[in-house]
């Protein structure tokens, strides 16, 4: 019996710009139970991190956020108020951020910004929380995690102070983490064992995690299941080993082709490369959002708003009206490739 | 933090120097010391006697060797139109103006902080808006002109305040209000600006991602960091308002450094002139050597590495 | 979509974040110059008052109800013209002085004083800190490191009481005046154009014209003053203000412009017996150096929001 950690349902972020209103996330529905990685991947721009934020009640003054359910553990975490969502943040959820650099207070110590948390969640003493700071620092991988304590930002590197934010976010033992491309400013060898860590710690803990990446080969490694997502709407969903084996949207397929894989990519062989440009998201699009740079485009994907439908193999859904047909399957591998 | 305080040291002290080489040279500007001193209608042989009591004769680097011996010594010249000591007379002065710098700093800082804070959290608010004009306002009005109209409206019309003199705390409010007015703008933007930079960045997410109540975050996290180089303009306006205070202390007729000042150049007791300008410049670079300390100890990035 | 309830996000309770989502939200380039500086209210309310201001100067001679100079001790202390008195006259809508002259003449010609020794003293303070804040922004390394300390050492000089003192000492007149002012504030342009230049200095096309061979004067004046320009018209309009309102204090305090010259600084002064009788002796300058000061500063600032709109707050 698996427990459902968090279910989003019709998740809408609008955004009012001098030229418009700018949809950034349209219709979105996931949900991560416990001990499950849901990998949200989409190239820069396609609203991925708008909708952690969303999640987290985070976002910008400006954003307009709708949705028809946002719940943590069966309880709705939706227009609630900011003290109450205050209560829930860094407690029941927490989010580690893309730049570790400048994500933590300059001013204070480590040991400060870990146990801060802890202590405006949970009745516990000075000491206690440094106890639990220094248990989390070296279950991150952090040696002479005590001394670590007293330091102060500026004096780790990037790749410490994304331990760090790990360790912040597992403070309070949360339900669900959020990381918004953890890796994304670090050096390449540091990725893999910071992916490893959290990939490690959600298993152990036991916790519902959703990560969020432009990397597929990230994706491949750690995700149970994924959702595409592309210029504000998700594309495709479905189990790791599906998306994986039998990409079925256009948009997947392209990306998939984008990256190598051992083994299966000749050495020396073209990597596919996705035409055209991500549409503005500003103001009304009819038809596909992914149209002007489909390969299998026709009439019809231009006639009227695209829905998510759901996929004869069980817990997949694909938003194309033309994947799905076996012919044209043939014929967009034919064109892909 | 050591290296910085001495590498900060050493520039304050050759700063100081200079300073002393410039307050030194203004004997000279009216021409010939010997002439001004004798007065007008000196004979000859008074001139030349007035020149060699004095040690004009000598070459300019070992008078000015000397003067700064002996300013060191803390012997900074006698007054001949006081009769007195430069040094005794300037000291008994600092202390009320220094007094009333502080009061009008203060003044300053309790407007201009909060006002900074509230405009940066509601940018283009209301109160945003009446900030930036009450900034914008305050760079344009003269100082002395805003002191004369707080005297005809406190003072007069209204009766609350005493309009002269040092006699009792109700004398400093509107010097301080007059002088620290003018400070205000400069603190105010540059709360403002510290805030909102510092709201917009990352860590301020994290802290709010940590559910830290919205207080915690805006004063624990956002304020600690933005009051930083405010911290450094505030000394910096504190020595500014000192040098001000030559406007308002005559206006209010206050017994301090700055009436002094006036008064000796309107007597050209050049000697006093002299001190004060020394002495005043001294504070500031002591006053910006301690905000640049005080900045590293604020700053871990500085304090420790 | 069903049930769909509306919130405003985080806009609720005391948010405070803005995400590094900024470029997407800002508006698109293609607002034109125009409309940013006719939509700027603080710019064209400082414009247009500015202009009056100067225009007032430039016609003094012809629009002036009479001489600035000329007394007459008979018609000494009429008030202007909104005062219930009956020595009330339209020949002097602002009444005047304790001599007799005619107030609003004064003022005009006031104006001619504060604008020539506020620009001429912006213009040489402009001069010596745009020269000094360049080299240093431009050559680094020691040039940057002695004009710092001229800029500390400058900084630490009191300006009032340095330029009383000075000006006490070499005897006061309208070109002292303005060459001691002009000596004293040039600290800003030196330490703003350090900074933009050191900005400019690191991109590419001075870059390229280095490699390119290119003369360090054709660089500095070619490549790299174009490009911090913006700064520069903001600056000299701060820097105006500032030395229109040291030269009114300069002149409060009897050591500026001399009388019978009409500098609204002197005339405050000289009114400032009558304070508690004749108010507006001292209000009628006041609001005029108020006015002058505050529409360069509206000027200057609507310049740089202007000019660059992405260097607001």
């Amino acid at each position: 019996m698996t427990e459902r950690i968090l279910e989003v349902e019709n998740l809408t972020i609008d955004i009012p710009v001098p030229s418009g209103i700018l949809h950034a996330v349209q219709d979105i529905s996931i949900h991560v139970d416990r001990g499950e990685t849901l990998c949200i991947v989409g190239e820069s721009g396609c609203g991925k991190s708008l909708t952690s934020l969303a999640i987290m009640d985070l976002l910008p003054k400006k954003a307009i956020r709708q949705a028809a359910r946002l719940e943590l553990a069966d309880e709705s975490i939706f227009g609630i108020s900011e003290r109450r969502m205050s209560d829930i943040r860094g407690n029941r959820m927490s989010m580690i951020f893309q730049e570790p650099m400048t994500s933590l207070n300059p001013a204070y110590t480590i040991g400060d910004q870990l146990t801060e948390a802890l202590r405006r969640h949970r009745k516990v003493s000075r000491g206690e929380a440094k106890d639990r700071a220094v248990f989390l620092l070296e279950k991150v991988g952090i040696t002479a995690a005590a001394s670590r304590l007293g330091q102060y930002p500026h004096q780790l590197s990037g790749g410490l102070r994304q331990r760090v934010m790990i360790a912040m976010a597992l403070m309070c033992g949360p339900d669900l983490i959020i990381a918004d491309e953890p890796t994304t400013a670090l050096d390449v060898t540091i990725q893999a064992q910071i992916l490893h860590l959290l990939a490690e710690l959600q298993r152990e803990f036991n916790m519902g995690l959703i990560l969020i990446t432009h990397d597929l080969g990230v994706v491949a490694r750690i995700a149970d299941r994924i959702a595409v997502m592309y210029a504000g709407q998700i594309v495709e969903t479905g189990s790791a080993a599906q998306i994986f084996t039998e990409p079925l949207h256009p948009y997947t397929r392209g990306l998939l082709d984008c990256i190598p894989i051992p083994g299966k990519t000749q050495r020396g062989a073209h990597l596919g490369a996705i035409p055209g440009i991500v549409p503005s998201l500003v103001g009304q699009m009819p038809g596909c959002h992914f149209a002007s740079r489909c390969p299998l485009v026709d009439d019809h994907c231009l006639a009227g708003a695209v829905p998510l439908f759901d996929h004869r193999d069980t817990n997949r859904s694909i938003r194309c009206l033309r994947a799905d047909n076996e012919d044209t399957q043939k014929i967009s591998q034919e064109g892909v490739a | 933090m050591i290296h910085f305080a001495l590498k900060r040291l050493g520039v304050a002290v050759l700063v100081a120097l200079t300073v002393s080489i410039l307050s030194f040279s203004m004997v000279y500007l009216s021409g010939d010391p010997a002439l001004a001193l004798a007065g007008e209608g000196a004979s000859e042989q008074d001139i030349e006697n007035v020149r060699r009591v004095y040690g004009f004769e000598r070459p300019i680097v070992v008078q000015y060797g000397d003067w700064l011996v002996r300013a060191l010594q803390g012997n900074l010249g006698h007054s001949n139109y006081l009769k007195a000591d430069v040094a005794s007379v300037v000291f008994e002065r600092l202390p009320t103006t220094m007094l009333l710098g502080a009061c009008a700093l203060a003044f300053a800082l309790i407007l201009s902080i909060p006002l900074g804070v509230v405009a940066a959290i509601r940018p283009n608010s209301m109160i945003d808006r009446f900030a930036l004009t009450v900034a914008m306002i305050g760079q344009a009005m003269p100082s002395f002109w805003f002191a004369l109209t707080l005297m005809l409206w406190f003072g007069l019309n209204w009766r609350l305040l005493p309009i002269s003199g040092t006699a009792s705390w109700q004398h400093f409010v509107m010097p301080s209000i007059a002088l620290g007015y003018y400070v205000t703008p400069a603190v105010m933007r540059l709360t403002r600006a510290g805030m909102l930079e510092v709201l917009s960045s990352d860590y301020i997410r994290t802290a709010r991602a940590k559910g830290l109540r919205p207080m915690t975050v805006l004063f624990k996290h956002a304020l600690r960091n933005a009051i930083i180089p405010v911290v450094s303009l505030s000394a910096v306006q504190f020595g500014f308002m000192l040098g001000g205070s030559i406007v308002i202390e005559t206006i209010f007729a206050i017994n301090g450094l700055g009436f002094l000042v006036w008064e000796s150049i309107l007597r050209a007791d050049v000697p006093m002139m002299q001190a004060i300008v020394l002495v005043l410049s001294i504070i500031y670079i002591l006053l910006t050597f301690l905000a640049d300390l005080l900045n590293g100890f604020l700053d871990p990035r500085i304090r420790v590495s | 979509m069903t049930d769909v309830t509306k919130s405003s996000g985080a806009s609720q309770g005391g948010s405070i974040l803005s995400s590094g989502l900024d470029d997407i939200l800002e508006p698109s380039p293609g607002s034109l110059m125009r409309k940013r500086i006719f939509g700027h209210t603080g710019l064209v309310i400082g414009g247009g008052v500015l202009l009056i201001i100067l225009l007032m100067a430039i016609l003094a001679p012809v629009i002036s109800p009479g001489d600035p100079y000329d007394q007459d001790l008979s018609r000494k202390l009429i008030p202007p013209v909104w005062h219930e008195s009956a020595k009330v006259t339209w020949d002097h809508p602002l009444g005047t002085d304790l001599l007799g002259r005619d107030y609003m003449t004064r003022i005009f010609y006031g104006a001619r004083i504060s604008l020539l020794i506020g620009f001429a003293a912006m213009m040489i303070s402009g001069l010596i800190g745009t020269t000094l804040g360049v080299l240093a922004g431009y050559f680094g390394g020691k040039v940057d490191m002695v004009v710092n300390f001229i800029i500390t050492t400058r900084l630490s000089l009191p300006v009032v009481l340095v330029a009383l003192a000075v000006v006490s000492l070499i005897g006061s007149s309208l070109t002292v005046v303005i060459w001691v002012l002009g000596l004293l504030i040039w600290d800003r342009f030196a330490v703003v154009m350090r900074s933009a230049t050191q900005q400019v200095r690191g991109l590419d096309f001075v870059a390229a014209a280095q490699s390119l061979g290119c003369s360090t004067r054709h660089i500095i004046l070619s490549e790299i003053m174009p490009n911090v320009a913006n700064h520069l018209i903001v600056i000299a309009t701060i820097e105006m203000a500032h030395a229109i309102l040291l030269e009114a204090a300069l002149s409060f305090l009897g050591l500026g412009v001399q009388p019978p010259d009409p500098s609204w600084g002197l005339m405050i002064a000289e009114a400032k017996g009558m304070l508690f009788f004749d108010a507006w002796l001292i209000t009628i300058p006041g609001v005029a150096l108020f006015a002058l000061v505050l529409s360069i500063n509206l000027l200057g600032d609507g310049m740089r929001d202007v000019t660059a709109p992405e260097n607001r707050n």
